[in-house]
């Protein structure tokens, strides 16, 4: 049976880039155990013979005509982002920046 | 209002008539239905944005080309407006899924149903409220308030789709779009006194729907009648090469299934009760209702017999596992970077991207969302994705196996759409495992990729309304809407109308 601890939420959240109050990771430690308790029962029937399905409509995988589209344009596809120069996103200064920076 | 009354409460094949004959022109009807969304508004809060200006143009433009005799091959539902869930991205109109991270977004282009919708000359009268990224069955995870049920404001209208079953149950839209991953078309509908359909899986393109769970998500239809959505079926579905689990095959005969059905002869349908749906945890109401309809399609002519499906028990606990999981997948590409809310760290905490992210993520996400990512991330990791995804991807395969024996046997099968009415808010919020329980007779429909719609089946003592759900074989849509019309009309006859006349529309008499 699964039982989440403080550490494992922590750890969780660290994974998902969530940073989660202390508050929150109380409540979610008892909501999850919950939750998991009754996602347990799942195991019992899922015997070693029975397959995985990941698509509930099996189709064949095709290739689409390459037809050429226009595509956003660059001022569109950015249109949503922190800018402050044309053409590029503005982003967080990180240690490696400039290094990377310089590469090219 | 009282003519632009009378308009709005058409079914949308009848306002479609109307246009068509040059009774009344888009725009009025579009006029219309803004006014009712201005006074029904501050009842229902369905919207989280109003394109009345877009909605304008668009009838503008329809009805220019019908007066220039320029609608041959437009579907039979050119003119009509719809609301759309804002859980479907369009152009140039604000799209947030409910959510802070996307507050303020504005997509640069179209889902591949709103250009469909487009292209049938249908207006667009706005974005419709839900739970936050699809994520809940009251509409009470929203970052932007709640949507009232019109039968009873204080009551939720179910969710996740709750602003676009409140539009079309309180007259606010004839029309609307849902997204589908658990029952958030049907269940709203249930809790609305309206029909909620969620086509098969791959029936209707996903491209341009906000990813919530890929394998379970689905775009449908919302309507007041069984051939409303039929029509709004036909608009939506069929293949597109931008989704590749869309299926390559044009849409089922829904529409002229859904009028064989208004004759009411359902003589050589056979019909499955569920055995593991309902019984303990259904409402009498719920089962009272529901036991009535299925006598009234046996009067039809219908078959019924009860069949068993033994594996659907296990399908809420594993639905339980793939949906986070692929909950916490999908949404990992809100990170603050390229588009949405970018939250920094507060000082002291080190400036990087990934703090960013982390702040931005907390910030931007409520608590149902969290949850779901932390749940999904734990089932995805190493050490547990056997014993949790790997096994739930099995019961799936169990569940599948359930419904194909089941319609060796049956042609479609029923159940009551939810287990009761709609509840009063915060009745639930604060335990999410009832909540996610409410689930339980939507969720197979998403697990096997069978098709599956809500109607209204009555009133409950509580004076709320019922749903009744069918479900038909995969890419066999057709199957389910010829007894549901064939019932909404034997129900309607004996209410002397649909069943939202028995609703009091204080807002329609301002």
């Amino acid at each position: 049976m699964a039982t989440f601890t403080r550490e494992e939420i922590e750890h969780l959240a660290d994974l998902a880039r969530i940073a989660l109050t202390d508050e929150e990771i109380t409540r979610m430690q008892s909501e999850l155990n919950a939750v998991a308790d009754a996602i347990d029962e799942v195991q019992k029937v899922a015997t070693d013979d029975v397959p995985p399905t990941a698509n509930p409509v099996p189709l064949e995988a095709y290739l689409r005509p390459d037809v050429a589209a226009t595509p956003l344009t660059q001022e569109e596809a950015l249109a949503g982002a922190p800018r402050d120069r044309p053409g590029h996103v503005r982003r967080p200064a990180d240690p490696g920046r400039v290094i990377h920076e310089q590469r090219h | 209002m009282s003519n632009a009354t009378e308009l709005v409460k058409l079914s949308a094949a009848q306002m479609a008539e109307k246009i068509r004959s040059k009774e009344v022109s888009s725009r009025e009807l579009t006029q219309a239905h803004l006014d009712v969304i201005e006074a029904a508004e501050p009842t229902v809060n369905a919207f989280l944005h109003v394109s009345d200006k877009e909605a304008l143009a668009q009838a503008d433009a329809f009805d220019k080309k019908l007066a220039e005799g320029d609608t041959e091959g437009l579907p039979e539902l050119a003119g009509v407006p719809i609301a759309i869930k804002d859980m479907i991205v369009t152009k140039g109109i604000p799209t947030t899924a409910a959510s802070k991270i996307l507050e303020g977004w504005v997509p640069p282009y179209d889902a591949t149903v709103i250009e469909k919708i487009k292209a049938a000359g249908m207006p667009i009268l706005g974005k419709t409220n839900l739970d936050e990224f699809a994520q809940g069955s009251s509409t009470e995870h929203s970052a932007f308030g709640n949507t009232h049920n019109p039968w009873d404001a204080t009551r939720v209208p179910g969710g996740s789709g709750g602003g676009s079953a409140s539009a079309v149950g309180s007259y606010e839209a004839p029309l609307a779009l849902g997204t589908d991953t658990g029952g958030s078309i049907r269940q709203p509908g249930a809790f609305t006194g309206t029909v909620g359909v969620k086509p098969t899986y791959g029936g209707v393109s996903r491209y341009g729907a906000i990813a919530m769970a890929s394998s379970l998500d689905q775009i449908g239809p919302c309507g007041r009648t069984v051939l409303d959505t039929a029509l709004l079926h036909e608009v939506i579905g069929g293949n597109d090469r931008r989704d590749s689990t869309s299926i390559p095959a044009p849409v089922p005969p829904v529409a002229a299934a859904a009028r064989e059905g208004l004759k009411r002869d359902l003589k050589g349908v056979r019909v499955g009760l569920i055995k593991e749906i309902g019984g303990e945890g259904f409402e009498a109401g719920v089962a009272a209702r529901f036991n009535e309809a299925v006598k009234l399609l046996e009067s039809m002519g219908a078959e019924v017999k009860e069949v068993s499906l033994p594996h659907l028990p296990y399908s809420l606990g594993a639905y339980y596992i793939i949906m986070p999981s692929e909950v916490s997948s999908n949404l990992a590409r809100y990170d603050g970077m390229r588009y949405g809310l970018r939250v920094m760290p507060p000082a002291g905490v080190p400036q990087t991207s990934a703090n960013m992210m982390a702040y931005t993520r907390e910030a931007g996400f409520g608590d149902e969302v969290k949850r779901r990512i932390i749940l999904g991330t734990y089932a995805l990791s190493a050490g547990y994705y056997d014993a949790w995804y790997g096994s739930a991807q099995k019961v799936r395969t169990l569940v599948i196996d359930d419904f194909n024996k089941a319609f060796e046997q049956v042609d479609v099968l029923v159940s009551p759409t939810a287990p009761s009415t709609a509840f009063h808010f915060g009745e639930k919020t604060s335990d999410p495992l009832s909540m996610y329980l409410g689930d339980v007779a939507t969720i197979p429909a998403n697990m096997a990729g069978v098709p599956a719609m809500s109607i209204p089946c009555g009133l409950s003592d509580n004076g709320m309304p019922v749903g009744f759900q069918f479900f038909a074989p995969q890419r066999h849509d057709e199957a389910m809407y010829k007894p549901a019309a064939a019932l909404e009309a034997a129900l309607e006859e004996q209410w002397g109308g649909n069943i939202l006349t028995k609703m009091a529309t204080p807002w329609l008499n301002a």
